[in-house]
């Protein structure tokens, strides 16, 4: 019998908010963490409106600890207060027997927002010669400026491994540390791989989830060159509508979801409320385009048959999926159509939903934050809407929960994570039950 | 669960600037080369670090599909070396990927199943190509020709080609690998700095041994070598600046006079496979990976300093994670950036987990002739590492004289020396971030 791998403790920081329960209950209303972006002026912008973090004071988590973490990036923070909400909830900071060596963190962290305005003060720089007049870039006059301009500190917390170290440095997690970046499947790649690494006894604690911020200048318009995100500026509260015909891109969010991964009896051994099992994980890559989805979604299929396979449980045993579902064109269409084969016969009876229509798209944070919403369905009974569904798609024929929650018993869920360039990641999760699956 | 597969090593492939391929890359060590000279890639006369460790030159449509030739501009400068080491990786093991048999290099159809190939590829933070991304905004400049946020979301952005953004996301090493060669069993990115290859190698490992691929392409790649990467860690004091003159010894693993690391540009991709199915498929083995262990720093992330000692824990997971005792390791296979703290705690932690025994043992390290090579710097330690187990011989490292009189580590210094090792470890670490970790591999042995 292999190590049971359960989940102990979530914390999240979200466009909804930043406290478990109340981000659960205002995504149960349908409620929408989508306006006009404030973080920087994107009024030119194809798309000038996101899924911001709003009134985020990381002191309001760590107290006197945050000190120590001054100047650290915006997504290293998400992921500070995220990760004490979890150590709490997990009732891990009253445990002093804890080995050090033993607890371990898998990040699917984003690196953190560039410095903009230096750096682009100091391109524009590099490009005006003697006179000021513009030219191409010189590298010597560039590296002269960005030497005086930019910072060491910045630059330094920029690095996507950076949110993994500070984590280990707050809750002295000496085990394994790892961040993975791909793209909006990392947390869910994260987490599945920390629940192998307790599996295989290289940790009994792990502290997974993922953390990001493209709300930057730079961010936003990678995403606006690839015309993958909504345009719908006058109505941001509706233009994330997974699965709706009228679908015109994602919406670009930012946040953190953390989860704490124990070892069963480690967590028993410490009294610790199990909140749930995971028992499935799939990893797979298109391998087909770097632009497009495989057309009959071969990567996702596979990632969910791989997931289920592992879990040991069959199509009509899943109770609730919750998609991907970003509110592209393509993306939804392909879901669908994985779901679809995944599922067989099962497909149009299982509930679907996609979050992301009330928190848009967290990136690398996305997975997280939607396994902690599976997790809470499966507590309460009750499973998250996909709002703004208005206009049935002929190629989107499943059943997605639109605009209003539901009651189910929901004893195992399935939540998928798909990334730009084609890794795919899903996972599997169950309510506890004292004997193994 | 899948019981545990034994998990060998059966193709070696490197990108570094003292060769292409494991054979050039090996031959280059033996004679002692470094490929370390001034920056040609861009001028670099306005940094205090001019040097640096660039590829040699190379057509990059030796490395792929004629097909795939277009994609090659959405690639940065780690993608194309990812997918180069990729190309000499398959080639080494003799599997005829999707790649191979479109190119027209294999006799027969593929000999590997696609669902059961995955990819483990490390990645750094890639930076934005500077002339395409500054040129760009220069071109959004208000009147006083001061960048304007306005103009650049109006108009400037639309200079920068629709896929910029896929240039530069990590996880496009594994992506443009994977669709080349058609791998498509379960795929990471890794971005741990440079630990990342060493920790990709690892993962990769765990997925082969309980059952979830039967064949992993793993390592990592990474350029240093560009405006944005060069500056970086001159602002962390970080970096080489009084080799100019020199730059050939300018890379001073453990030497007493070292003086900062010296950027470059490099990786490698391991391809990693069940002994079952290597066996099925004749594969030549070059070594079996028996231990993988990993850790993280606590007191810090800005850096390592010389009384980090958190390497420790990732060496010792390994050698238990091999059933391995320190006595029975013959070669050790140090990083060595050159960075006066860095590599003080680094030999510390050798001399701790090995003590005395670190005297009488052959070590060796190549940052002496390749620089720092980012998240490419393990896997080319790893390829160092299978490959002297293999051919039995120790390459010598350059640059580590004068030693550090703390340095138990010994190098070998003039000539290749011949030995019949048995298990040898490789080390890998962020030097920015915690985290660390250990792999240790053997000689095969039924």
């Amino acid at each position: 019998m292999s190590r049971r791998v359960v989940i102990t403790g979530m914390g999240c920081v979200t466009p909804l908010g930043h406290d478990i329960e109340r981000v659960w209950q205002r995504l149960l209303a349908g409620d929408s963490g989508i306006g006009t972006n404030t973080l920087f002026d994107a009024g030119t912008y194809p798309t000038t409106f996101g899924a911001q973090v709003k009134d985020f004071e990381l002191a309001e988590f760590l107290g006197e600890e945050t000190a120590r973490h001054t100047g650290c990036s915006r997504n290293t923070a998400f992921a500070l207060g995220a990760a004490e909400m979890a150590w709490k909830h997990a009732a891990l900071e009253r445990d002093l027997a804890l080995d050090p060596t033993r607890i371990g963190v898998y990040l699917g962290g984003g690196e953190g927002p560039i410095d903009f305005d230096h750096f682009s003060a100091a391109a524009v720089e590099g490009c005006l010669d003697d006179s000021g007049k513009p030219t191409t870039l010189d590298t010597v006059r560039w590296a002269k400026r960005a030497l005086e301009l930019l910072s060491a500190q910045h630059e330094l917390e920029q690095d996507p491994n950076l949110a993994a170290s500070h984590l280990a440095v707050r809750f002295n997690a000496q085990g394994p540390n790892f961040n993975t970046l791909t793209a909006c499947a990392a947390s869910t790649q994260a987490i599945g791989e920390a629940m192998h690494l307790i599996r295989h006894d290289d940790a009994d604690v792990m502290i997974s989830g993922g953390t990001h911020s493209m709300l930057h200048p730079l961010g936003l318009t990678g995403f606006n060159r690839l015309t993958a995100l909504s345009t719908r500026n006058d109505t941001p509260e509706t233009s994330s509508r997974p699965f709706d015909r009228t679908r015109d891109g994602f919406v670009l969010g930012e946040g953190a979801g953390i989860l704490i991964l124990e070892e069963l009896k480690h967590a028993r051994s410490r009294g610790a409320t199990i909140l749930g099992e995971i028992t499935g994980y799939g990893s797979t890559a298109d391998a087909f385009r770097i632009t497009d989805i495989h057309e009959e979604g071969r990567g996702a299929f596979a990632a969910m048959k791989m997931a289920m396979d592992a879990a040991g449980v069959e199509p009509a045993d899943i109770d609730y999926i919750s998609a991907h579902g970003t509110s592209t064109e393509e993306n939804d269409k392909i879901e669908t159509l994985a779901i679809r084969r995944a599922f067989g016969d099962h497909a149009k009876n299982v509930p679907i939903s996609s979050i992301k229509s009330m928190l848009g798209h967290l990136i690398a944070a996305a997975g997280a934050v939607e396994l902690i919403t599976c997790v809470l369905a499966i507590r309460d009974g009750i499973i998250p809407p996909t709002m703004n569904y208005q206009h049935p798609d002929p190629n989107c024929d499943l059943d997605y929960v639109p605009n209003k929650a539901r009651k189910a018993r929901v004893r195992i869920a399935l939540s998928n994570s798909f990334g730009f360039g084609g890794q795919n990641d899903t996972l599997v999760v169950r309510a506890f039950e004292e004997a193994a699956s | 669960m899948n019981g545990r597969n034994r998990v060998v090593v059966t193709g070696l492939g490197v990108a570094t600037p003292i060769g292409l391929g494991i054979g050039e890359f090996w031959d280059a060590l033996l004679v002692k080369r470094s490929g370390i000279k001034r920056i040609e890639a861009f001028d670099p006369a306005g940094f205090g670090c001019q040097i640096g460790g660039e590829l040699p030159p190379f057509k990059f449509g030796d490395f792929i599909p004629k097909t795939y030739r277009k994609s090659s501009k959405v690639m940065a400068r780690d993608i194309v070396i990812a997918v180069i080491c990729a190309y000499y990786a398959v080639k080494d093991a003799g599997l005829a990927t999707k790649c191979i048999v479109e190119r027209g290099e294999s006799d027969g159809p593929s000999n590997v199943d696609s669902r059961r190939f995955g990819a483990n590829i490390g990645a750094g933070l890639i930076c934005a190509d500077l002339n395409e991304l500054a040129g760009a905004m220069s071109l959004a400049v208000d009147e006083h020709r001061k960048f304007s946020l306005k103009n650049w979301g109006a108009e400037g952005m639309q200079n920068l080609t629709p896929l910029w953004l896929l240039k530069f996301l990590p996880n496009m090493l594994a992506c443009h690998v994977t669709i080349v060669h058609d791998a498509q069993a379960p795929s990471n990115t890794i971005t741990c700095g440079e630990a990342s290859s060493h920790l990709a190698i690892g993962e990769a490992f765990r997925t082969i041994a309980r059952g979830d691929a039967d064949v992993c392409i793993c390592g990592g790649a990474e350029s240093k070598i560009n405006p944005m990467a060069i500056a970086r860690p001159h602002l962390w004091n970080r970096i080489n600046r009084d080799g100019n003159d020199r730059p050939e010894s300018a890379s001073r693993p453990f030497a007493a006079d070292r003086h900062g690391m010296v950027p470059a540009e490099g990786g490698g991709l391991a391809i990693l496979e069940s002994l079952e199915h290597a066996r099925k498929r004749n594969a030549r083995i070059y070594a079996e990976l028996v231990g993988f262990g990993s850790s993280c720093n606590t007191k810090s992330w800005s850096g390592r300093t010389e009384d980090d000692d958190s390497l420790i824990l990732a060496m010792e997971k390994a050698l238990a994670d091999a059933a391995t005792k320190p006595e029975e390791i013959d070669l050790v296979c140090a990083c060595g950036m050159g960075a006066p703290g860095a590599d003080a705690a680094e030999m510390s932690c050798w001399s701790r987990v090995f003590g005395d025994r670190l005297n009488t043992i052959p070590a060796m390290t190549v940052r002496g002739a390749v620089g720092n090579n980012g998240a490419g710097t393990g896997a080319i330690d790893f390829a160092t590492t299978v490959t002297a187990l293999y051919r039995r011989t120790i390459p010598p490292s350059i640059n580590t004289a004068p030693p550090d009189e703390k340095c138990q580590l010994r190098f070998v210094k003039d000539e290749p020396i011949d030995a019949g090792v048995h298990a040898a470890m490789t080390v890998g670490y962020a030097m920015s971030g915690g985290q660390n970790a250990a792999l240790l591999v053997r000689r095969f042995e039924e």
